[in-house]
């Protein structure tokens, strides 16, 4: 058994900084590689692209990125395991393999992990009893079945250890969980077991501090983010993991970011709920155990996490269609700048009822004034307002509407208050609302299935 | 005395479809009790008025000296449906950090 292993993290979603997995990967020593691709709505967007193109839904960044790393990562021996294959892992691995051959590369293990997918199962799983019920409104899913967009399982770290057991040097998978992709190396090298519960939250824990990339190295920091040095290379979390569970989270020497206490409890309270229930497909963590502790330059020891036995269910999230969009803005300057952007408000507001369309909501913010803090912003003086960006928003299941109120904001800049500008993009675009839907399915409904794709 | 929370405290604001949670993290141990004597669930329902329409739940993670808010009814929707700018509420850890407390010395 290896004493112990370093994971890196490549990518924290979906259009992060695409210079980073280049960077983990050569500035400095690593065994694994874990690039996350999947948020909610991605799937979804993964979903449509493939419904146009049986070749697309996977995260069309993979090809381009091996090309880069693939000959150093063979060269290291750095593993790679990614969710980038999205609605279609095996298009994606065959995309990989097409570049590897591209570029000389004469032997590779890729292997897919799918069954994530449900989508075309959904009858037969309502049939047997499972309403997929959601999970924060409790309404059946029979409502909206007819409008799903994707339907996909959170498998979690075991599906990618029975990968790894095939000497796999990639692993491309569809909806696993972001922290699955840190834990299934742990549990492969070190042979942790399935009721092994302190080290498997341990092990999610470090997955979680990882998931979102630079977040958990200076990013995004809400402490003292002035001292935070060279964001412009900045480097992303790497995990030391030790086979009784413990991690120091750290990063390469020669990249930016910063490793501390603060900068590591920032993450792990992002996107919590109850921190006693950190609920996944291997088991549950208690995030009130976690223990930290500075261990050096850039180095945080995570130890004492405690975790239970997971539940019978796993998550399953789907998105469905929801109407239509859009979005329009202008920008009022001083004086006044506030009371114009609200005078345009009501003016634009009046067109939409005489033109007796239909919405579900009008949304409107001051950008410069209440957009990020609403109400909070009471406490500013409007007339200390250089300029104020009028930013209004439609939804409606009717998209004539959206589209007619497209055509609405332009027309404001001659037939409104002064002093306005910031429509030189052209008319906003009514975009598809895809909605959300959170589910439980049992475990025993599902099955998740490995193919090893080779090249040799 | 009056102080800021961001003179004790730091944190990371995020979203769970349409709630919020606000995780606050105080740099040392007397701080952590300052946040958790002032900081209750109604004192960040009441702070957040006109933004947060649901319930607000509280947890305590004393280990690292923080304390998760969960704000329900939170996003105007959440996901891709609210059509709010900060959909899914990253700048709301900055505004309670801001929020002012009165300290007795």
């Amino acid at each position: 058994m290896k004493e112990k292993i370093r994971i890196a993290s490549g990518q924290g979603f979906w259009g992060d900084l695409i210079e980073a997995p280049y960077l983990q990967v050569t500035r400095g020593q690593i065994d694994y590689l874990v690039m996350d691709y999947l948020a909610e709505v991605t799937m979804s967007i993964l979903q449509k692209q493939k419904n146009k193109n049986p070749l697309l839904g996977y995260a069309k960044d993979i090809p381009p990125l091996m090309k880069r790393i693939l000959p150093v990562c063979i060269e290291k021996g750095i593993k790679i395991i990614t969710n980038g294959g999205g609605v279609n892992p095996y298009a994606c691995a065959d995309a990989v393999i097409e570049v590897a051959k591209e570029i000389g590369i004469k032997k590779l293990i890729v292997a897919v992990v799918s069954g994530d997918d449900i989508l075309n199962k959904i009858d037969a799983i309502i049939s047997s009893g499972c309403e997929l019920n959601n999970m924060d409104s409790g309404e059946p899913i029979t409502g909206i079945k007819d409008k799903l967009l994707s339907a996909n399982v959170y498998f979690g770290a075991f599906a990618i250890v029975e990968a790894l057991k095939q000497s796999a040097d990639i692993v491309i998978t569809g909806r696993t969980t972001d922290t699955g992709l840190t834990l299934a190396p742990m549990i492969y090298e070190f042979g942790w077991e399935e009721d092994d519960y302190n080290k498997l939250a341990a092990g999610t824990v470090a997955g979680h501090i990882l998931e979102c990339g630079a977040q958990a190295t200076g990013g995004n920091f809400l402490g003292d983010w002035e001292s935070i040095e060279n964001f412009a290379e900045i480097g992303f979390p790497i995990a030391e993991a030790y086979p009784n569970g413990e991690t120091i989270i750290t990063k390469h020497d020669s990249l930016g970011g910063k490793v501390s206490f603060e900068t590591i409890a920032e993450q792990i309270v992002y996107e919590i709920g109850d921190p006693k229930m950190y609920i996944t497909p291997d088991c549950i963590a208690d995030f009130t155990t976690i223990k930290l502790e500075n261990a050096g330059a850039n180095r945080v020891r995570v130890y004492n996490v405690k975790g239970y036995k997971p539940t019978e269910s796993y998550k399953v999230s789907c998105s469905y269609e929801d109407g239509f969009s859009a979005v329009g803005t202008l920008t009022y300057s001083a004086p006044a700048a506030l009371k114009k952007a609200d005078a345009a408000d009501k003016i634009l507001r009046k067109r939409l009822e005489l033109l007796d369309l239909k919405f579900d909501e009008v949304h409107t913010e001051y950008v410069g004034f209440n957009s990020c803090n609403g109400s909070l912003a009471g406490k500013t003086n409007p007339d200390d307002l250089n300029e104020v960006v009028l930013r209004v928003g439609v939804r409606s299941k009717d998209y004539k509407s959206v589209d007619r109120f497209t055509r609405e904001i332009a027309p404001l800049i001659l037939t409104g208050p002064p002093a306005v500008t910031g429509f030189a993009g052209g008319r906003p675009k009514p975009s598809e609302v895809v909605a959300y839907w959170p589910a439980l399915i049992p475990k025993s409904l599902v099955e998740h299935q490995i193919k090893i794709m080779s090249l040799l | 005395m009056k102080k800021k929370i961001s003179e004790i405290a730091h944190g990371r604001s995020g979203d769970k479809g349409d709630a919020a949670n606000i995780g606050i993290i105080a740099y040392d141990d007397e701080g952590y009790q300052l946040i958790q004597k002032l900081l209750t669930a109604e004192t960040v329902k009441k702070y957040f008025e006109g933004i947060c329409f649901g319930n607000v739940e509280r947890y305590e993670l004393p280990n690292i000296r923080a304390l998760n808010f969960v704000l329900h009814n939170t996003l105007g929707g959440g996901g891709t449906v609210s059509l709010k700018l900060d959909a899914q509420g990253k700048t709301l850890a900055a505004a309670l950090l801001n929020m002012e407390i009165e300290i007795n010395n």
